[in-house]
């Protein structure tokens, strides 16, 4: 490995150590409903390996547990997961124009809310070592912590497991407060996001909208109000490496 | 056999959503509308996503507004990730043992 290399896994590594003990505790909850639904602890460690995704595994479950059809499998995921459509489209114009097709497919399988978040904050291109160090640790949690869960229920005490519910969050806060310090747009949309968010959870109308499809429904009104209202100049935009080419 | 074509299909799904527009969008975007739209994307996600439901992360929602407090806190301190969510759960936690 290569100083570079090396120094972009690191980086990515250090910056994915939060999220692993964030997934761990969630993924955690995970392994003991799966258990509680009456799948075994092999199974479960399958699903959190294979799909990497928290609401989406929760509600696969269900349709298990329910005896659900494929089709229904299939629908229930995509309405849920569909959210990874419009980030792995934003990533796709922050990440290193050298990676491959097959580099970008096997990037694919980790994005997540949470390093998607990380990823997004990065000002340089996004290179595949940064992206592999990025998802070592989230990776190892959500798999670890599924299979802990599943195996040894109840092991934390209540108190300290109730409280690593609000992990993930304060981390999120952590990630979009610091950046909208420095820019008005962005407190704009910030607050735009939750007003939108609340209503959606709050009036009764809107209530059986899945928190997957809610997140959608946010991002496409804040993210074209605020294009639309405040677009980015060329030097806020991701960083150019080539020449622009149209869509 | 019925749980593993259903976990297959779980997955499947799931890495198609992930993997479609990483792969099919290799140039970059001209339009100064969709770039400042994807530009904005991560801070709605993440403020969507994040209220209203912090406060319902824990049992006790008091407990939660408080690791609230304290998660804000420290990110207009500009402190690190692992920083703030370590910090956020122990606040939780202590109210948890002690109140």
């Amino acid at each position: 490995m290569s100083q570079n290399k090396k120094e972009a896994y690191q980086k990515g590594f250090k910056l994915g150590v939060p999220i692993g003990i964030g997934y761990f505790s969630v993924s955690f909850a995970f392994g003991m409903m799966a258990v509680a639904s009456g799948l075994s602890p092999g199974i479960a460690l399958a699903i959190s390996m294979t799909n990497v995704t928290s609401a989406g595994q929760f509600a696969g479950i269900q349709v298990i547990a329910a005896s659900g059809t494929f089709l229904e499998m299939a629908l229930t995921t995509l309405m849920i997961n569909a959210r990874y459509f419009l980030m792995s489209l934003a990533l796709s114009q922050k990440v290193s124009k050298k990676l491959t097709g097959i580099q970008r497919a096997l990037m694919s399988f980790c994005v997540t809310d949470e390093i998607f978040a990380v990823a997004s904050m990065e000002e340089e291109p996004i290179t595949g070592w940064y992206w592999l160090g990025l998802m070592t640790m989230p990776y190892i949690g959500w798999s670890g912590g599924t299979l802990f869960g599943a195996l040894i229920s109840g092991v934390l005490p209540k108190s300290l497991q109730d409280a690593l519910g609000i992990a993930l969050y304060g981390m999120f806060i952590a990630i979009i407060i610091p950046a909208a310090k420095h820019s008005r747009p962005i407190v704009m949309s910030i607050l735009l996001a939750v007003g939108i968010s609340c209503i959606l959870y709050y009036v009764p109308v809107f209530k059986q909208i899945s928190s997957g499809f809610a997140v959608i429904i946010v991002t496409l009104i804040v993210a074209g109000i605020m294009a639309y209202i405040a677009p980015i100049e060329e030097e806020e935009g991701y960083k150019e490496e080539g020449e622009a080419c149209s869509l | 056999m019925f749980i593993v074509i259903s976990i297959v299909v779980m997955a499947l799904v799931t890495y198609l959503v992930r993997v479609i527009p990483l792969t099919c969008f290799r140039k970059k975007v001209k339009s100064r509308y969709i770039r400042s739209f994807l530009y904005y994307v991560p801070y709605a996600v993440l403020g969507g996503m994040t209220f209203p439901h912090i406060f319902y992360s824990t049992e006790n929602m008091i407990y939660a507004i408080i690791g609230t407090g304290v998660a804000l806190l420290l990110g207009y301190l500009e402190r690190g990730l692992t920083t703030v969510a370590v910090l956020s759960v122990l606040v939780v936690y202590l109210c948890n043992i002690l109140l």
